[in-house]
């Protein structure tokens, strides 16, 4: 393939992994913003999310689009009250104290993920997409005749992955919109600032923090079940999406929402266009590298602001 | 494998040696050796199940294979009159969990023998294990690490052809029918690269050339990423894919060619556990694939294969006959069956007892040669040659067909065949 139309492909392939990434490692940073807990057991929300939408999906039937959307309101949403009800159930209970949190999710992780396992099974389901058709992509290139029009071969990608682009990026926006014009976000924020002072003002900081680890669940969710019909819903599906949510909200600065967007574009295209050029480990030792990068020149991350 | 008959008879002078060695033993030791001897205890047989991990979709399906082969052999009198237990354990589809299960098998649970591995990163994982603890270990796994020499005496596969005598009877095909520039994609681990190696020298021997290489992680889920390497000159895509995400593989795979695909040869590894009709595999229709054992029901189907498709519980689609939407491992499970009657063949050879007649069970086995096919042996004829603890066989070559595998070709056992690389019966037990 020629570097224009490969570069073109590589670009495409990276924007769909940096826009379900974007998602996944918003959830992360929020929590971690919020209520300053490490939430190990994020990757497993997102596997959740995608084994449910499967499950949605498989027991609607019909059009593939009504078990889609369906999937898409109500995975999430479970997702997010099994989070805060854990929430309740175990941090709450063990007072955030950040060391025995990062043991709890931990534990939760197993427990999720060896559920899923003991009912959902071992194998890989598929969901089918709403739509799908293939686009082929055309190229410019300069000939005797000036500057012409190609369809490159194996240049193309599909209705579904521009939808996930689309969606990815709706859904980042009203989240924008929640926190920064709603009543619950105005909350959040307080929380986040000074949570003791925000209760002596009367912010009801216990429900915040459940409201948040599930609002943080479902978001990993929503990214899963955009993802499902790509690939499949599988138990240990979400050991990757933990690992670079991680490297995107150190790089992004942690608990900053437009560094988390930031890293996560900047990750999900370099490991789509790293991965294409050179290969996938590459492009997971780039990114390793970089987070030890940021952690000694920026510890704070890119966006993100200093300790007190 | 013409002197089978001497080796026979060589093996007949030796077991008796034994059996008299094993006489005095027990008279020496007294009554309880002489019980043992006649113990109507079951024969314990441990199978290594991939219950868990990225090879789950093959451990469902070798299990129920195993359970089938076994209620056959239990209800035709069991082996030397005693019936057969198996004994199953998860390994995870991971190397270190795989000798940890060996062990098990060995001191905890006391089996007789160990079976059913499918993925070559545990069997070489645990075949070690296997030879310090004197445990037979019998693999289902295609790979050519037995063969090739890297195993230990105690390790045989005689139910499944390996890796290399597979696409050594694949290459004439692929060569004569589909093209000469050949593309390969397959999974970055043991298996994988046998299929490299060996079908780059298989292909080569034919006049033709891979002038592309791509290896793809086995835990990779997104794979368009890895297509723009195929170079556009390729004539044939060769491609065999492992793992939960190979439908995601073979899907992406016809997004990325559209309607301008080269010819596109694949193992149905790339699609076992996954129906062929389902959305976006449209585009593999006039495609072909090698099968260890054909999915779909063919119209010359021998009885053989009816009575095991019957027993296993798999209808003429290859589906479960409980879930139609459930899709079997067809091309690979019927390993499973087949071992099972080979040890059982074999314990009734060297007159099996227990834990001590483990290396005449292994003698037993190696003196095997010619396995016709029958009920034992449904998936076809086999050879098995004894020094490299191998078995060589039929392949078979599907075409996709109005959304059916249709067999095109089948191959001769000695298209199959390659030099000797090991003789493991030189090696001491």
């Amino acid at each position: 393939m020629d570097f224009g139309p490969h570069l073109m492909l590589a670009s495409l392939e990276g924007a769909v992994i940096a826009a379900i990434l974007a998602l996944t490692a918003m959830g992360l940073s929020i929590v971690f913003g919020v209520m300053r807990v490490v939430n190990v057991a994020h990757g497993e929300f997102y596997m959740l999310g995608a084994v449910l939408a499967w499950f949605v999906a498989s027991l609607l039937g019909g059009h593939p689009a009504y078990g889609f959307v369906a999937a898409l309101l109500i995975a999430p949403v479970l997702v997010g009250c099994l989070a805060a009800a854990s929430d309740w159930l175990i941090l709450k209970r063990i007072n955030y104290d950040p060391d025995r949190t990062i043991v709890g999710t931990i534990g939760m992780l197993y427990i999720i993920q060896q559920t899923t396992l003991m009912t959902f099974g071992p194998d890989a389901r598929p969901v089918e997409a709403p739509f799908n058709t293939r686009l082929a992509l055309p190229w410019w290139e300069w000939g005797e005749g000036g500057l012409t029009m190609i369809w490159p071969w194996g240049l193309s990608t599909t209705s579904y992955k521009l939808f996930v682009i689309v969606a990815a990026a709706t859904i980042l926006c009203a989240l924008w919109l929640v926190i920064t014009r709603t009543k619950l976000g105005l909350l959040m924020r307080a929380t986040q600032q000074d949570s003791e002072t925000a209760q002596a003002f009367g912010v009801p900081v216990g429900k915040v923090y459940s409201w948040v680890f599930g609002l943080g669940a479902a978001l990993a969710a929503m990214g899963a079940v955009l993802v499902v019909p790509i690939q499949q819903a599988h138990y240990l599906m979400g050991h990757d999406p933990l690992l670079l949510s991680f490297i995107v909200v150190i790089i992004g600065g942690l608990g900053s929402l437009p560094g988390t967007v930031i890293a996560a574009i900047l990750i999900g295209m370099s490991d789509g266009i790293i991965s294409v050029f050179f290969s996938p480990t590459v492009a997971k030792i780039i990114a390793t590298l970089l987070v030890a990068m940021v952690l000694v020149f920026r510890p704070q991350g890119l966006m993100g602001r200093k300790a007190a | 494998m013409s002197n089978g008959n001497t080796r026979n008879s060589m093996i007949d002078r030796r077991s008796a040696l034994i059996g008299m060695g094993a006489g005095v033993g027990a008279l020496a030791t007294g009554l309880p050796g002489f019980a043992q001897a006649q113990s109507s205890a079951p024969i314990k047989i441990g199978f290594q199940k991939h219950a868990t991990g990225v090879g789950a979709a093959y451990g469902r399906w070798y299990d129920a294979t195993t359970q089938a082969a076994v209620a056959r052999i239990n209800d035709m009198g069991g082996i030397n009159g005693r019936p057969v237990e198996i004994v199953t354990e998860d390994d995870g589809t991971d190397p270190k969990r795989g000798a940890e299960v060996i062990e098990k098998f060995a001191k905890q649970h006391e089996c007789d023998v160990a079976f059913g591995t499918l993925f070559s990163h545990v069997v070489i994982g645990s075949a070690p294990r296997a030879g310090e603890l004197k445990l037979p270990y019998f693999v289902v796994s295609e790979g050519h690490h037995v063969a090739s020499g890297m195993l230990n005496r105690y390790t045989l596969q005689p139910g499944i052809t390996d890796v290399k005598s597979q696409v050594l009877s694949m290459a004439p095909f692929v060569a004569n029918n589909l093209g000469k520039k050949v593309t390969m994609i397959f999974p970055d681990f043991a298996f994988g690269h046998d299929h490299r190696d060996f079908f780059t020298q298989a292909i080569e021997a034919q006049g033709g050339e891979v002038i592309a290489k791509i290896a793809i992680p086995p835990t990779e889920t997104s794979f368009t990423r890895y297509f723009p390497n195929i170079p556009r000159e390729t004539e044939v895509l060769y491609h065999v894919m492992v793992g939960p995400a190979v439908l995601t593989f073979v899907k992406e795979l016809g997004e990325f060619f559209g309607p301008s695909s080269p010819e596109i040869f694949g193992f149905i590894d790339s699609l076992e556990a996954v129906s062929i009709g389902s959305p976006g595999l449209e585009f593999l229709e006039g495609s072909y694939f090698w099968e260890g054992n054909p999915r779909h029901a063919q119209a010359d189907q021998t009885s053989h294969d009816k009575m095991y498709r019957a027993a296993v519980g798999v209808d003429d689609t290859g589906s479960s006959t409980a879930d139609s939407k459930d899709v079997s491992t067809y091309a690979h499970m019927f390993g499973c069956w087949e071992t099972l009657n080979i040890i059982k063949a074999g314990m009734e050879a060297a007159d099996y007892q227990g834990p001590a007649d483990r290396a005449k069970l292994i003698e037993a086995v190696e003196a095997m040669s010619d396995m016709p096919l029958s009920d034992d042996h449904p998936q076809g004829a086999k050879l098995f040659n004894g020094k490299t603890h191998q078995a060589f066989g039929h392949q078979y070559i599907s075409r996709v067909t109005d959304g059916k595998l249709v067999v095109e070709h089948t191959t001769s056992i000695d298209e199959s065949l390659y030099e000797d690389e090991v003789d493991y019966t030189t090696q001491s037990f």
